[in-house]
């Protein structure tokens, strides 16, 4: 098996080699870079297409490299690493070429696609992990390469910005150390295996990882974004927006979520987990930070405040999906993962589009933007219907699955009127953007950047969200397809219950 | 069999003559002779690879009389990081000193430190010691010295006075273990030693006047002035090595010579030290206002974690979990070594081009010195034991003995430490990557800029996820 041991490796490899490489490109050499960049993304794609099967034949795919005594770098996949490494390459590449025409002629460009590179690099890393230290390792390294991202502007806004992103993670990074050390001297080197790997331990340490659950969620819901730890994805919003995309959808909060549902799934195993009582304060968080973060972002007036408070409150349907105890929640939770990923990085291409485009930055700006940017604003629409869970579009599926999920497990009571609150608010601050940009006559537009003519903007920024747009009504309409999320998400649920 | 020992001392102290004989000379002969001993060190490192240790009786005397040198896993790593790190300096200091009228004298006193420095790692004898100790301490005093302005003579002359100091009170420690024990070899003296008086005062008198050289809170008043005025490539040696040699020779003579006669709030006093270190340095390091002034209090810190880790070291019994903890001591200094070096030459750089060293003023590095900002940016990440440094790994183990031992206090120290660092660390490359770039001319000299980057690497990248065999040099050495 050396080929399918190097295929992991491989799949790092092709985004952390054109990352350093593109560190020593000179600023001026834009095609090597863009043909360097694109490669690796290419590349990563046919790799990950190449695991899926192989995950899918329940061929097993390891790599492993002592670091220390204890402590190995454990590279694994399973059905939930190919759900989250699918989806960030699958997006990695769409964002890639958003991002090379949004920095067009802006300075830094190397210095840009080097550590966006490693961010991916870092954001596969943590989903191929197979045991807890790899994770922490892979969560700390994608810190540190997001930092440069969000500080990229320069701005004093930008780094300050930047400062409180880096606060938060790094203590909630800190946080998590330490939870995965004391679980590491109970249980020693802990594995991430389908089912969980706790449930042997004796009773009497019971109490001590009911502890260790909550300093792991902490560590976690940092960058999930989990209230009331989510300060610093609005402060965020400074970075350029192929960054907010790529933090929103593709790497750092979805790194949070995924390590809840790991933890949950393959660390404690969500039998044992229900058992210790774990499950309740965690839905209990998420459905606080759904209705929260959704209340605030009716509230904003700046577009991608907006977006970013919607996505706090989103992201923790997955949290939600995972304390929900039966396999459609289960479902309903994984498949969310990938569902809010399309939606919320074509809500992002699109808002960046507005702003490059015509400089529009408030929702009170984007009257009868409909007519300026007719494709834009459909794909900005597609997404926004489903994250109010409007069918067919994916958002709807997600939201069926955790509402019939909760009534499984008798949490109906609780659960469907979060789920309800939630979409009357979603609707709440999504329908507006929507009348005002189809049916309120449109204004001068504060900064028209690039001027009208046969398309409504530079093709490297449309093409980006109606692919994605596209994805998003994909994945709801043809729901039950072979190797649609949904059906990946069932297959994994099957795993995780079943064994 | 063991030419490479007397080769390892020999070489630099050769060295130091021929570049005081042909001061013309001296940077050629500076390189050949740190690239000569570096080669005898990486001899000497396999062999003990292979053997486990390495014994010599320098002219051929018993031991007792002669010159005993000895090596083992501790020391070969101690040589190992000496060796890389002088390389890495003494490349940078050519570019460095090229500036300045009269470099000839750095290259005599820099080969005499690196001899020095070999020496203290190779001596078995406490005598022996003593005179390295005491070589080490002129040599970096005069080093100190070279940056010629009032500060750093003054910090010069405060270094040579604590220096003396401390000296003298390992040296009278010495005296009293010779009376009671007729014999200056320390296995000989560590298998006689016991609960009694004369080893006591010994180990008090030794270890505080070691301490005093290692700069152990609160006994570092005069660290940051000496290293914040030296000439960059000195504070590198300095931060790197000179301060690592004292923590080696507590390391040794705690855990080989004294270990009987260390009582547990002994150790308890060394760890609560050693808290209040990584707490006051990281601290002092965030207020700093200059580049280097950061960089020396957070050596301050880094220490700190050294002797909490001897602490841990001396709270666990012999055994599997013993050896982890020295091994994660023994990373946490190697990392330090490698990271703090890179880290004052990479500030050596920024000095030189943007004529001062200001934190608040040095918006626009990143785009000026992308390189340079890199190696801080490495370096700094292993300061703050973040992965993929091997300060991640350490800390690591040291957070797990500490659990082990239900000492929450000392994680909470730990944590608290560590977003301290990156505080100090993220202030400068926050300014790094501001806009308002200062006017200095474009950087394209490779032997400038690589020095810190190789180090970096080093640190962050190389003992990090390389570093898996050191655990099993350790045992099979120990």
């Amino acid at each position: 098996m050396n080929l399918s041991n190097s295929l992991l490796l491989m799949i790092l490899a092709s985004s952390l080699l054109p990352g350093l490489a593109i560190f020593f490109l000179r600023e001026g050499s834009h095609r090597l870079r863009t043909w360097l960049n694109m490669f690796g993304a290419l590349l990563k794609l046919v790799l990950v297409g190449v695991l899926t099967w192989g995950v899918f034949q329940e061929q097993s795919f390891e790599t492993r490299w002592l670091l220390a005594p204890g402590l190995e770098l454990v590279l694994h996949a399973d059905a939930l690493s190919v759900l989250f490494v699918s989806l960030s390459t699958l997006l990695w590449l769409v964002t890639t070429v958003y991002a090379i025409a949004y920095l067009e002629g802006s300075p830094h460009r190397s210095r840009f696609f080097g550590f966006f590179s490693l961010c991916v690099t870092a954001t596969v890393g943590l989903a191929l992990a197979g045991n807890l230290f790899t994770f922490v390792l892979f969560y700390e390294i994608l810190t540190l390469s997001t930092y440069p991202l969000v500080a990229h502007k320069g701005s004093a806004d930008s780094v300050r910005g930047a400062r409180i992103y880096l606060a938060y993670t790094l203590a909630g990074g800190l946080v998590l150390l330490v939870g995965a050390v004391w679980l590491q001297n109970l249980a020693g080197p802990v594995e991430f295996v389908e089912g969980g790997v706790l449930s042997q331990l004796p009773t009497e340490l019971h109490g001590q990882l009911v502890w260790i659950f909550l300093l792991l969620m902490i560590g976690l819901g940092v960058k999930a974004a989990l209230v009331p730890l989510h300060g610093w994805l609005p402060k965020a919003m400074v970075a350029p927006a192929p960054v907010s995309a790529l933090l929103h959808a593709v790497a750092v909060v979805k790194a949070g979520a995924f390590g809840i549902v790991r933890v949950v799934y393959d660390v404690y195993g969500i039998e044992f987990s229900a058992d210790l009582g774990v499950l309740l304060p965690l839905g209990v968080a998420a459905a606080l930070t759904i209705v929260y973060g959704s209340a605030r972002a009716l509230m904003q007036d700046n577009l991608k405040k907006r977006l970013a408070y919607s996505t706090v409150s989103q992201v923790s349907y997955i949290a939600l999906g995972t304390a929900i105890f039966g396999p459609l929640g289960t479902i309903g939770g994984v498949v969310h993962l990938v569902h809010q990923g399309v939606m919320k990085i074509t809500l992002f291409f699109a808002a960046g589009n507005y702003a490059e485009t015509l400089g529009i930055h408030k929702v009170s700006e984007l009257n009868g933007v409909g007519r300026r940017m007719p494709l834009t604003t459909l794909a900005f629409s597609i997404g926004a219907l489903g994250m109010i869970g409007i069918p067919p579009v994916a958002g709807f599926v997600s939201k069926w699955y955790l509402g019939v999920g909760a009534m499984q497990a008798g949490m109906a009571g609780w659960v469907l009127p979060v789920l309800i609150a939630s979409s009357v608010l979603n609707a709440a601050y999504f329908l507006p953007i929507l009348y005002r940009a189809w049916f309120r006559p449109a204004g001068a537009w504060p900064a028209e950047h690039i001027v009208h003519s046969k398309r409504e903007t530079h093709a490297g920024l449309l093409w980006p969200p109606l692919i994605t747009a596209s994805l998003a009504l994909a994945a709801g309409l043809f729901a039950s397809a072979p190797f649609s999320p949904l059906e990946w998400a069932e297959l994994i649920a099957q795993r995780e219950y079943l064994r | 069999m063991n030419e490479a020992m007397a080769l390892t001392i020999g070489l630099p102290l050769l060295g130091a003559l021929a570049a005081t004989v042909w001061p013309r000379r001296s940077r050629c002969i500076g390189i050949l002779t740190l690239l000569g001993s570096g080669a005898s060190v990486t001899w000497l490192f396999a062999l003990v690879m292979r053997h486990g240790e390495a014994w010599q009786a320098l002219g051929g005397w018993q031991t007792g009389l002669s010159i005993a040198l000895h090596a083992d896993a501790l020391s070969s790593l101690m040589l190992m990081l000496t060796a890389l790190v002088a390389l890495a300096v003494s490349v940078y200091a050519i570019r460095y000193f090229r500036a300045q009228p009269d470099t000839s004298r750095f290259w005599p006193l820099w080969l005499l430190l690196v001899a020095a420095l070999n020496g203290l790692f190779l001596s078995a004898d406490l005598f022996n010691l003593y005179v390295t100790l005491e070589l080490l301490g002129l040599s970096a005093v005069a080093l100190t010295a070279l940056g010629g302005k009032r500060e750093s003579i003054r910090a010069a002359l405060r270094y040579l006075l604590v220096g003396l100091l401390g000296s003298m009170g390992y040296l009278a420690g010495v005296a009293i273990l010779y009376a009671a024990f007729g014999t200056l070899d320390m296995r000989q003296v560590g298998a006689q030693i016991g609960v009694d008086p004369a080893s006591e005062m010994a180990l008090l008198l030794m270890t505080a006047g070691l301490l005093l050289k290692t700069a152990l809170f609160p006994l570092h008043f005069w660290l940051p002035a000496a290293h914040s005025n030296a000439p960059a490539p000195v504070s590198a040696a300095l931060s790197a090595l000179v301060v690592k040699a004292g923590f080696y020779l507590v390391l040794r003579l705690w855990s080989e010579v004294f270990p009987q006669a260390i009582s547990a709030p002994g150790a308890m006093l060394i760890g609560a030290l050693g808290c209040a270190a990584i707490l006051w340095g990281s601290w002092q390091a965030l207020q700093a206002q200059r580049l280097k002034l950061l960089a020396a209090y957070s050596t301050v810190a880094q220490l700190g974690y050294l002797f909490v880790g001897l602490m841990l070291l001396q709270l666990t019994p012999a055994g599997p979990q013993r050896e982890l903890v020295f091994g994660a001591v023994i990373l946490m200094a190697l990392t330090h070594g490698f990271a703090k070096s890179s880290l004052f030459l990479a500030i050596g750089v920024v000095q030189q081009h943007a004529g001062h060293d200001r934190i608040a003023q040095l918006d626009g590095t990143a785009q000026r010195l992308p390189a340079t900002t890199f190696a801080i940016a490495l370096a700094g990440v292993a300061l703050i034991g973040l992965p993929p440094s091997g300060a991640f790994l350490g800390k690591w183990q040291l957070l797990s003995a500490s659990l082990a031992h239900g000492q929450w206090l000392l994680v909470l120290v730990m944590g608290i430490g560590s977003l301290l660092a990156a505080a100090y660390v993220f202030r400068v490359l926050g300014h790094a990557f501001g806009n308002a770039a200062f006017a200095s001319r474009p950087v394209n000299v490779a032997s400038e800029e690589w020095p810190a980057l190789a180090l970096g690497m080093f640190a962050t990248l190389v003992l990090g996820l390389g570093s898996g065999w050191l655990w099993t040099f350790i045992e099979v050495a120990a």
